[in-house]
């Protein structure tokens, strides 16, 4: 649970830094901050193996981080550095650490699906008991690529944890002005596969959910439709002030923040003391001040590395 | 060396590829032991290598190239069959967004050894959502290969190459090709991406033309030797990698070029060969470059329009006198 907290808190910081650096025009283009989902992908990837497979969206950081990618590299990424996971060439919504089975962030809403559900059906073809976990959000679930991709999950038994990140909004526009379900979880009943909704704010019921389903791909019992029910604390991208959601709804939103949560609870049951929780938040400060510092030293890359890469 | 067809040559690869590699399977629609392929491509396939290796698939263009991809990032070389070229606009996401982008947005830490194989082309009288020549558009995504084989030497070296190289390939076939016979050899080969092929020598025109039109081509090439004309024929059997050497030594050595396809006129594979030479080589050209290809217009249904559409050898012959007066 500490580890949890760990990972969460590393999450918040290093997406508040973002946001900071952003304000200081040294990120360029846009961001997708992951800030208040930070329980969804720490309670689900606390369930992976470092071969198991992510497959992320635009609002990728947590989920490389859950996964175990370095911040240090993340960070200069995020810059357009040199030293970036990607060198330079993918930034903020394309994040890949092929290293940790973090198989990279795909910036087109729902198109991770079908790539989610090709890990699977190596895993399945290869012989091991390795799972995929694929992120998306409310909005994908209205994709072809959704139907399409959990339809084949499905057929094939594949060991694949579809994650709905639901944070009620796709950019402006609500869940209930384009879907008449409440439940995004429900959809799984049409593809004949399990389908849980989960308070995608609490770091625990996530985990739960996720161990039960990373339990049946492993076991060859096919994938898992998650609903986490979550809420994103800033707008969808870069200075969005998110004016299209109702004050009361943000409030009641961040009363559930799910890191202060978990701080919480475990202050609650004497896991942590006030000064050991202290400890751990400037542990993990330094670690995100550490990436900064190393983003912000490294070099460019140089103009004409724009040429390589393109093919194998 | 013995003769066999076009289909059974891309069949020979497709066995022989997952004989030689466990990583290789094929997935697509209706390509299983109940139909073997629309075309019979993978004909007694299933039955040689089971279910699991030769996949039918839901009608789901779009998840069939986003699986085929999620594997082949993590270890497998899947070859996808996308029943008609037509129906690759369903996948074009997976395919031009994610396929071909995967490796250079993550900075070259994957590769995408994914090939997509699927027939293109008209003259069969099936009309506008099933006969088109789409090959341009795929030339225009960098990170993806375009092979365009045009005999079933062509068509099995390239398709074993595709499937043991490390790209995202978009394999074009043509219906009208699968029957058509050809020598190949007994031992395994391939060929390598970028290597134009000179399928007749001659003196006086070049005539570049992929697929169904290089026999088109040759047809023409036979008429105008009566006529005193002397044709070379180019195959660039890959639009991408395209191996322009070899066209622009052709035309060198002729000074005349004429550019045939079965795609649209407007940008399309006669636009981009026609500006490559234009741009290396116009100080060699005697003549304007001819285009040869289909008139801006959706592929018809009635036998009379179809083939009013088409390129044949009449219009290549055309093109060729136009820019050609022999003394």
């Amino acid at each position: 649970m500490i580890e949890l907290y760990r990972k969460m808190l590393e999450i918040r910081l290093f997406e508040e830094k973002v946001f900071e650096l952003y304000g200081e025009n040294l990120v360029p283009g846009t961001i997708h901050l992951y800030t208040g989902e930070e329980a969804v992908a720490v309670g689900v990837c606390a369930n992976l193996r470092k071969d198991d497979y992510v497959v992320s969206t635009h609002r990728g950081h947590g989920h490389c981080i859950a996964k175990g990618a370095r911040l240090d590299k993340i960070m200069a990424e995020i810059l357009g550095k040199k030293t970036g996971y990607c060198k330079g060439k993918g930034g903020s919504m394309h994040i890949a650490d092929f290293s940790i089975g973090m198989l990279g962030a795909t910036a087109v809403v729902g198109a991770g699906i079908p790539i989610a559900t090709g890990a699977g059906l190596s895993i399945k073809l290869r012989g091991t008991d390795q799972v995929t976990a694929g992120f998306f959000g409310d909005g994908a679930s209205n994709q072809g690529t959704f139907h399409e991709g959990v339809n084949m999950a499905a057929i094939w038994k594949l060991p694949v944890l579809f994650i709905c990140e639901n944070n009620l909004y796709a950019m402006g526009t609500r869940q209930t002005q384009v879907m008449l379900i409440k439940d995004i979880a429900k959809r799984a009943a049409a593809y004949g596969i399990p389908g849980v909704s989960v308070d995608g704010n609490d770091v625990i019921a996530v985990y739960e959910a996720a161990q039960e389903a990373v339990r049946r791909g492993r076991y060859g019992d096919g994938p898992t439709l998650i609903e986490c029910k979550t809420y994103r604390h800033k707008g969808h991208s870069r200075f969005d002030p998110a004016a299209y959601r109702p004050k009361e709804e943000v409030e009641e939103w961040l009363k559930k923040d799910p890191a202060r949560r978990l701080k919480q609870r475990l202050l609650e049951n004497g896991d942590v003391s006030a000064a050991e929780a202290k400890q751990i938040e400037k542990e993990v400060s330094e670690v995100v001040e550490a990436a900064v510092k190393f983003a912000i030293n490294s070099p460019f890359p140089a103009p004409e590395e724009a040429l390589e890469d393109v093919y194998a | 060396m013995r003769e066999i067809t076009y289909r059974d040559s891309l069949r020979e690869a497709l066995l022989e590829e997952m004989q030689r590699d466990k990583t290789v399977f094929l997935l697509g629609e209706d390509i299983g032991r109940y139909w073997e392929g629309a075309f019979k491509v993978t004909k007694d396939l299933a039955k040689e290598f089971g279910d699991e290796r030769v996949r039918d698939t839901p009608i789901s263009e779009s998840a069939i190239i986003g699986a085929a991809v999620g594997a082949a990032i993590t270890g497998m070389r899947p070859v996808a069959e996308i029943m008609f070229g037509d129906l690759t606009t369903l996948a074009m996401d997976q395919i031009a967004n994610q396929a071909a982008k995967i490796r250079y947005m993550f900075g070259g830490q994957a590769k995408v050894p994914l090939v997509i194989r699927t027939p293109f082309g008209g003259g069969v009288n099936i009309a506008a959502h099933h006969s088109q020549s789409l090959e341009a558009w795929f030339m225009h995504v960098p990170g993806l290969f375009v092979a365009v084989p045009s005999t079933p030497y062509d068509a099995k070296g390239l398709l074993k190459m595709a499937i043991r190289g490390d790209n995202p390939v978009v394999f074009c076939e043509h219906k009208l090709l699968y029957p058509i016979k050809g020598l190949i050899p007994e031992e395994d080969y391939t060929i390598p991406f970028g290597t134009a092929d000179i399928k007749r020598e001659g003196e006086d025109v070049t005539v570049v033309a992929t697929m169904f039109m290089v026999h088109k081509a040759l047809e023409a090439a036979k008429t105008l030797e009566k006529e005193g004309l002397s044709v070379e024929v180019v195959d660039p059997r890959t639009l991408v990698p395209l191996d322009k050497e070899v066209i622009i030594s052709s035309v060198k050595k002729t000074g005349h070029l004429v550019v045939v396809s079965e795609d649209c006129k407007t940008a399309g594979v006669t636009a981009e060969i026609a500006a490559v030479v234009a741009e290396e080589a116009i100080d060699y050209l005697d003549a304007p470059i001819k285009r040869v290809a289909e008139p801006d217009t959706p592929i018809p249904f009635s036998p009379p329009l179809e083939k009013y559409v088409i390129p044949d050898e009449k219009t290549i012959i055309k093109a060729v006198k136009k820019i050609v007066q022999k003394e």
